[in-house]
C-alpha cells in the first residue's frame, strides 16, 4: 500500500477535485494551471485504449506552456467565440483513490465528472472520467498528469473545447 | 442521377451567380442544395479514402457522397470498390460502424444475406423459396448496387456516381499537385495514414468552409487572439529556457501575420473549380531533424529533385467540392455537405513514408493544435461561419460581395492566377465552376 494513503487522505483528496473544478467554473486559469508540477500534463486522448499522449493525436495534449497559450486566449479580447462567454457547471464524483496503481510518490484517483455548459441559449453537457496523477506538495497536492476520458471521444463534434473540462 | 439541367432548374439558377457577387440563396436555400447534389456531388469525382486505410481483403471504411451512405473495400481480387451501404433484400444498411474488417463478405443483419465485396450476392438463406418467382440472384437489382466508377491518384481513391464524365486524372487537373506534394516529400513516395479522424460537424454550407480555407485575409483578424497568445508564451518559453520556441508556437503565431504580407502571395485556380494558395508559413528551419530529414531525402531523390519538392511553395489546394489538402502538413479535410445549414469535416492526417518520426511530429502537432476538437483556432472560423450563415438567412440583404480584385485575374494555359493574396479569386473561381456544373456544362 502506498504511504501516500492514510486516514483522511480520500477526504483530502476529494475537497482536491472539487475546488479545481471550482476554479474551471469560475474561470481562475491561472490558478487551476498552477495546480499542475511544472512538467505537468492535460489530455484528454482520442482513443480510450491510448496509454501515453506522446506522439499520437490526442484531444488535449497540453504541456504548461500550451495551457498558458490557451489561457491567454480565452482572455483575450478578440477571441470572438468566448464572447460571449461560456458558463460551465462541474460536478465531480465516484472518487477512488487506486491503491494498486499508486506508489510511494505519486497517488493515482480515478473519478468521474458531469459538466454543463450554457452559451447563447444552448445547454451542451459533457461526461466522462478523470485519472488524477498527483504528488505531495508542501501543504497540498500537485498534478503531474490528469488523463480525461471523455465518453463521445469518437463522435462528430459539433462544437469546440475551447476551455479543459 | 444524371446531371442534365432541366428548364425549372433554369428558373431556380437564374441569376444567383454574377462575376463580383453571388445570392444568398447559393448558402441557405434547400432547393439550391437539393440542385448541388445532384448537379456537383453525384457528378463529380469525390473522396472516398486512402489505400492504406484499407490494406487487407474485406477492410473497409464508410463515407458520404452528398446524402448517400457509401462503403470503400478491399476486395478478393485486391482492387476497391465502393458499394451504397444498403442491403439488395429490404433496404438494410450493411454495416454501421466507420472503419472495419467485413471477413469473408458483407452479411446482413437482418436475414443474412450475404454479398461479396464487389456487390455481387454469395449466398442468400432458404434459396427454394426463390424458385419459380422472378428474382434472380445474378440481376443487378439482387446485388449491392457499386459506384459507377472507382478510381486512386498516389494512394487517395476517389468515387463517382457519374458513369461519365472526366477521368480522375484529368478532373484533378491542376489539384493533382497537392497529392503529388505529400507524397513527395515521403522519401519513399509514399504516404500512411493514421487512424485517428477528427470529425466536426459546421453549423453552416459546406461553401463557406472551402472560401474560407484560401481566405487570405481572415487569419490575422479571427485568429488573432490564439495567435497573439502563442507568441506571447514564444517570448515567454525564450526568456525561461534560454531557448527558441518549438515549431508548434509557430503554427499559431504565424495567424499574427500582418495583412499587408499575405498581399504577396498567391492564388490560382484550376479547371474543374479547384484552388490553390501559395507561400505563407515557412516550414524549412534549419534545425537538426530538418537537416536530417533533408539528408533521407537527398539519398532518395538526389540533390536537384529534393530542392525541387522543397520549393514546391502550397500551403492549400481546394479538390472542388470535397476536398482540403494542406500537403506540407500532411493533412486534409474531407467535406460532407449534411444540408445548407450544416457540413461535416472528417480530417485526417499522414505519416511520410521513410521520413524521420521528428517530421511526423510537426504535422502531429498541426493536427491536434488546429484541428483536434478542442483547437484554439476553428473555434473562431467555426463561430464566424455560423455568423455567416445566420446572417445569410435573414432579409437583411441579397448579395454576397467578392469584389476584391475583381477583374485583375490573370488567364493563361487555363489557369487563372491573382495579383495578390487577398484577392478574392479563389471565391469567384469556385463558383464559376458550380455555376458551369449546375448548368451541366462541367
Amino acid at each position: 500500500m502506498s504511504k501516500l494513503i492514510k486516514a483522511g487522505t480520500q477526504q483530502e483528496i476529494e475537497q482536491f477535485l472539487y475546488s479545481q473544478s471550482e476554479m474551471l467554473d469560475s474561470r481562475k486559469w491561472r490558478d487551476w494551471i498552477d495546480l499542475f508540477t511544472q512538467d505537468g500534463l492535460y489530455w484528454m486522448p482520442a482513443d480510450p485504449a491510448d496509454e501515453d499522449g506522446d506522439g499520437i493525436p490526442s484531444i488535449f495534449y497540453e504541456d504548461h506552456y500550451l495551457m498558458r497559450t490557451r489561457m491567454k486566449r480565452l482572455d483575450h479580447p478578440r477571441a470572438w467565440s468566448q464572447s460571449p462567454a461560456p458558463r460551465t457547471s462541474h460536478l465531480i464524483s465516484n472518487v477512488q483513490l487506486d491503491a494498486a496503481a499508486s506508489t510511494d510518490k505519486e497517488l493515482v484517483v480515478r473519478s468521474r465528472f458531469h459538466v454543463g455548459e450554457i452559451r447563447l441559449d444552448k445547454q451542451r453537457y459533457f461526461v466522462g472520467s478523470y485519472t488524477h496523477h498527483l504528488v505531495p506538495d508542501s501543504k497540498s497536492w500537485k498534478i503531474r498528469l490528469q488523463r480525461v476520458d471523455i465518453l463521445n471521444y469518437d463522435a462528430p463534434f459539433d462544437y469546440v473545447l475551447q476551455v479543459w473540462l | 442521377m444524371d446531371g442534365q439541367s432541366t428548364p425549372a432548374d433554369k428558373i431556380l439558377l437564374e441569376g444567383l451567380v454574377e462575376t463580383d457577387r453571388v445570392h444568398k440563396d447559393c448558402y441557405v436555400s434547400e432547393e439550391v442544395f437539393e440542385k448541388e447534389l445532384e448537379h456537383i456531388f453525384y457528378k463529380s469525382w469525390i473522396y472516398a479514402g486512402h489505400e492504406s486505410q484499407i490494406k487487407n481483403k474485406g477492410d473497409f471504411t464508410t463515407f458520404q457522397i452528398g446524402r448517400q451512405p457509401m462503403i470503400l473495400v478491399r476486395g478478393d481480387d485486391d482492387n476497391f470498390h465502393v458499394l451504397f451501404n444498403r442491403c439488395p433484400h429490404r433496404g438494410a444498411m450493411l454495416t454501421n460502424r466507420h472503419m472495419g474488417n467485413a471477413g469473408h463478405h458483407f452479411i446482413c443483419s437482418y436475414h443474412a444475406w450475404q454479398f461479396n465485396f464487389d456487390g455481387s450476392v454469395h449466398a442468400i438463406p432458404s434459396p427454394a423459396g426463390y424458385e419459380d418467382t422472378r428474382f434472380d440472384k445474378n440481376d443487378e437489382d439482387a446485388c449491392m448496387k457499386a459506384a459507377p466508377r472507382v478510381a486512386s491518384y498516389r494512394g487517395f481513391i476517389f468515387a463517382s456516381l457519374a458513369a461519365d464524365g472526366p477521368d480522375l486524372v484529368t478532373w484533378l487537373s491542376g489539384a493533382k499537385a497537392a497529392f503529388d506534394d505529400i507524397c513527395d516529400r515521403a522519401p519513399e513516395g509514399e504516404v500512411e495514414v493514421v487512424k485517428t479522424c477528427f470529425r466536426v460537424v459546421q453549423k453552416s454550407n459546406w461553401k463557406i468552409f472551402l472560401e474560407n480555407q484560401l481566405d487570405a485575409l481572415h487569419p490575422s483578424i479571427t485568429h488573432g487572439a490564439a495567435g497573439r497568445a502563442a507568441a506571447d508564451v514564444e517570448e515567454e518559453i525564450k526568456a525561461e529556457t534560454g531557448q527558441e520556441a518549438p515549431l508548434q508556437y509557430h503554427y499559431l503565431s504565424a495567424f499574427t501575420t500582418p495583412i499587408y504580407k499575405w498581399d504577396g502571395l498567391e492564388t490560382a485556380g484550376h479547371k474543374y473549380g479547384h484552388s490553390m494558395l501559395q507561400g505563407y508559413m515557412g516550414l524549412r528551419p534549419k534545425d537538426p531533424d530538418t537537416l536530417e530529414y533533408e539528408a533521407v531525402m537527398e539519398k532518395a531523390y538526389g540533390k536537384e529533385r529534393t530542392e525541387e519538392i522543397f520549393n514546391t511553395n502550397i500551403h492549400h489546394v481546394l479538390v472542388y467540392p470535397c476536398l482540403s489538402v494542406q500537403s506540407p502538413l500532411q493533412q486534409l479535410r474531407a467535406v460532407r455537405p449534411l444540408g445548407p445549414n450544416e457540413t461535416l469535416t472528417e480530417i485526417w492526417h499522414f505519416r511520410l513514408k521513410g521520413a524521420p518520426e521528428a517530421i511526423y511530429r510537426r504535422s502531429l502537432h498541426y493536427y491536434n493544435l488546429v484541428n483536434s476538437p478542442s483547437t484554439m483556432i476553428n473555434a473562431d472560423d467555426l463561430y464566424n461561419f455560423w455568423r455567416c450563415q445566420q446572417g445569410l438567412t435573414s432579409e437583411g440583404g441579397d448579395w454576397v460581395s467578392f469584389h476584391r480584385n475583381e477583374g485583375q485575374d490573370h488567364q493563361e494555359d487555363g489557369v487563372t492566377t491573382s495579383v495578390t493574396g487577398l484577392s478574392e479569386l479563389p471565391m469567384r473561381h469556385m463558383f464559376t465552376a458550380w455555376a458551369g456544373y449546375m448548368k451541366g456544362e462541367l
